[in-house]
Parts: structure tokens; sequence; C-alpha cells
């Protein structure tokens, strides 16, 4: 990418919207550079995969590009686009793993990281400096013992920070299996901190 | 009964959760753009001419032109398509050896162009252009005759200079209705030659031929007449050739155009 850089003004929903039932080439660059970090965190934390995760956004994108070509302008206008950018990026996660598990057994980034390898992130983000990865490989550990339900419910709830009616609208559940699937998520994950401290706390006795 | 609104009591789980935010890839907005037809990216690629710069998006391939210096190209292509042109490594492998086989004369490969932007004139010129086999070349006149429009010979001379995917849409097939080669975009008419002649023909041959004032051939036997390098004319043997000015003087001799290379009425030699 030589040449000038481009920088997008980040926009906020509403104008975002207006602008794209205005004109979706037009206004497209910028639903990619409002939502595209939170998107790639909900495929990210969904997938455990950064080359899964990447592919299933620029999937997500792309469906939803194709679908604002088809909207009305009114439609448009009346989209909650933080809700119907991960119902769209939930289903690219699913048609994902669909294909990923024909394909190659689950890989896991921890021991390949012990191992001396290097993912190679070549965007600065907070992963990249040594204490936060370490932090954020063990929760990624921990959001692996959940279930699909509570997992996804969690990552939408706590990590994207979407509400209880966004994301009964988003999974198509009732509000009540959205809260609980959410509750019975951190009740497993306390019992795994509980666990790691447990195991801690034998390793220095041992 | 805990509370399921959590009250304090995952306050430090909530709070590690709300640190999982990650930072899309640098590379991962331009490449969805990309996907999506509103920007493209541009590759160097070797061709029989030198390197050339190929841009495309996921709608197809949407400039072809002699590599150079790539702020110039960027420019040129966002002036003419309105779209940014992000410098790649390489083209996606398919889409490389699809083109590399286009180049060589195979047309069965499809390829996908992306002329948003252009003109329904320039268009039609170019999609007639890309009827022309390898190795054959029709007249300006005869594009102009296929599309309905016999009088816009100029047109379809300005039409196929500015086509913005040469040797993908073949305009180095269309030669001046005087029979002379013409004018190339690609670097001019010496590249022209090249082309032509990696493609079997004989440019010098052609263009003897056209000062002869040969502009059409029949066969003695089957009484049909042809562009010189249309396929059904180069199996005429020499014994039965029968060149000719001009289609009407084919027609007065009794000669029938050929229904594979469909000379034109009007294509006379001066």
């Amino acid at each position: 990418m030589s040449g000038q850089a481009v920088f997008w003004v980040v926009m906020d929903d509403t104008r975002l919207r207006r602008a794209l039932a205005r004109d979706v080439d037009a206004a497209f660059p910028l639903l990619l550079t409002a939502h595209q970090d939170r998107i790639y965190t909900i495929a990210l934390r969904i997938l455990a995969d950064r080359a899964d995760a990447e592919e299933a956004t620029q999937d997500a994108f792309v469906r939803a590009y194709r679908a604002l070509m088809d909207y009305p302008p009114e439609r448009i206008e009346g989209l909650s686009l933080r809700p119907w950018l991960a119902t769209i990026v939930l289903n690219a996660c699913r048609n994902r793993r669909r294909r990923a598990s024909d394909r190659r057994p689950p890989v896991r980034l921890g021991p390949l990281l012990e191992a001396g390898f290097d993912p190679g992130d070549p965007a600065p983000s907070i992963e990249s400096i040594g204490e936060w990865r370490g932090e954020v490989e063990a929760w990624e550990g921990r959001l692996g013992t959940l279930s699909r339900n509570q997992r996804t419910a969690i990552v939408l709830h706590h990590v994207d920070g979407l509400s209880y009616p966004e994301i009964a609208g988003v999974l198509g559940q009732p509000e009540g299996t959205v809260k609980a699937n959410v509750h019975r998520g951190l009740r497993r994950l306390r019992e795994q901190l509980e666990a790691e401290g447990a195991q801690r706390r034998e390793e220095m006795t041992a | 009964m805990t509370n399921l609104t959590t009250g304090g009591r995952f306050d430090d789980i909530e709070a590690g959760l709300a640190h999982l935010g990650a930072t899309a890839p640098a590379g991962l907005a331009t490449a969805t753009l990309v996907a999506t037809g509103l920007a493209d990216a541009y590759a160097s690629a070797p061709s029989p001419l030198g390197h050339l710069f190929i841009a495309w998006n996921a709608r197809g391939v949407s400039a072809v032109t002699l590599a150079g210096d790539p702020d110039d190209f960027e420019a040129r292509h966002r002036r003419e398509t309105g779209r940014i042109a992000h410098r790649a490594t390489a083209l996606p492998e398919p889409l490389a050896k699809a083109i590399a086989r286009r180049i060589g004369g195979d047309r069965r490969v499809p390829v996908s162009l992306d002329l948003r932007g252009r003109g329904e004139f320039e268009r039609q010129v170019w999609m007639k252009a890309l009827e022309i086999p390898p190795g054959e070349v029709r007249p300006y006149g005869w594009i102009a005759a296929e599309i309905g429009r016999p009088k816009a010979v100029r047109a379809v001379g300005t039409a196929l200079g500015h086509n913005p995917v040469p040797l993908i849409v073949p305009c180095h097939r269309v030669v001046r209705s005087d029979g002379t080669i013409g004018q190339y975009s690609l670097g001019g008419p010496g590249n022209k030659r090249t082309i032509l002649a990696a493609e079997g023909l004989d440019p010098d041959d052609l263009e003897a031929q056209a000062r002869a004032g040969v502009r059409l051939v029949g066969s003695g036997t089957t009484h049909i007449v042809c562009h010189p390098t249309c396929r059904n004319a180069r199996r005429i043997q020499a014994r039965h050739r029968v060149p000719f000015r001009s289609l009407g003087a084919a027609t007065r001799a009794g000669f029938r155009a050929c229904r594979v290379c469909r000379p034109a009425a009007g294509l006379t030699a001066a």
C-alpha cells in the first residue's frame, strides 16, 4: 500500500446510518472503520483463531455490504448497526466453523507460543504487550471451557457490550435464556478461576 | 438464589472479559474493500511486453498497464475509476494463472472485468474486440459495423485507445481500416506488432497485403470471402486464393461473406 495513507473519520451509528441510507458505496468504508475492531473481536473470541477470525470478519462485512445494497434507504435508516453486524458475524463464524471442522483439527495457540512460534500479529494491540498476552491467553482458555451458547452470550454481553434485549434479538432466543446463559457462563468462569488459584497455591507449597 | 444481574459477585471476571477487545489486523479493511469492489488491489505481473501493473477487485480485473511509477499509477487509477488502488505483493494465484492463459491466447479461461463507470459505447466496442480470436485481426470499421454503428469508425479507434484492460480485451487485434497495424495504447505500435507476432501473425506481411490493396480474400472453390487472417481464409490454397478490395467487389464477383469473420460492406481499399 504505497502512496498516501487514508484516515477515515470514525462516525457514530446515527450519522453512519444516515450516510449509508444516502450512499452505501460512499459510507461503507466508514462503517468498516467504525466497527471492524469489535466485529473482529467477536469473531476472535468465538473462533479462537486469528486467521479464521480475520476471514469471518471479512465475510461478514462483504455480506453486510451486499445486504445494504439490496435494502431500500428507509430500511437502512431503521437498522441497529451494532446488533445487526453482530448477527452477521455470528453467522459467518458458524459457516467458518462448519467448514473448519471438515478441514482440520483445532489448533491451540498456547503450546505453539510456548514453543517460540510467533503468531505475527502486525497490528499493535494491547495483546502484544507480554503481560497482557499471557492474561488474554488465559481468558481464551477459560472461554474455551464454556458451552457454545454460554460463550456466545458472554462474548456479546461482556466483551462487546450488547444489551440483553439486543442479544436476544441477535440470537433469536428469549431474553431469559440469554441471561441464564450469561450467568451460567460467569459461574463456570468463577469455578475456573478458583481451580487455577488452588493449583497455583499447590504449586507454591509443593 | 443468586442474583442474575450478578451484583458484584463477578466483578473481577467482568473486568477481565471487558479487556478482551482486539484490534483488527492491519490489512483487513483494505482486503474487505477489495472484496466488495469499493477499492482495488494491484500488483505487478510479467508479460511478453515486460512487467505489467494489473488492478483488480472482487468484481474483476479493472486495469492493465505497463508497470511504471506506482504513485503515477495509483493517481491515474483514482482519477479514472474513483477507487483507491492498494499495492499488493502479488496477484491471487487463480487470477494470475487465468490472465497468463488469456494473454497466451486461451480464450476459454473466464476472466471477469470490472468496467464500471465506462461508457456504454466503449463497453460495446471492447466486448466486440473480445470476439476476435488470437492470431487474427479485424479493422476498426468491422467493429463499428458489428455493433450497429457503421459510421463510428473513428470513435471505435478512440474507445480502443481507452481500453483499460489491454491484452485481456485484445485491442491489439484491431487494425486500421487501411490495413496498417495502427496505434496501440500499451506502449505504442511496436508492442502491437510484438504481440501480434507472438500470436503467429506476420505484421509486415499484413501491411504488405494492405499496401497491395487486399482487404478480403476469397476461395475460388467455395466462393466465400473472408478477412485475410480469418481461420477460414488461411485454409485457402494459394492457387484458389482470390484477393478483393472490398465486399462489394467480392459480391459482384459472386462471392458471399464468410459467416465466421463476417466482412462488412463499406470497408474499401482507397
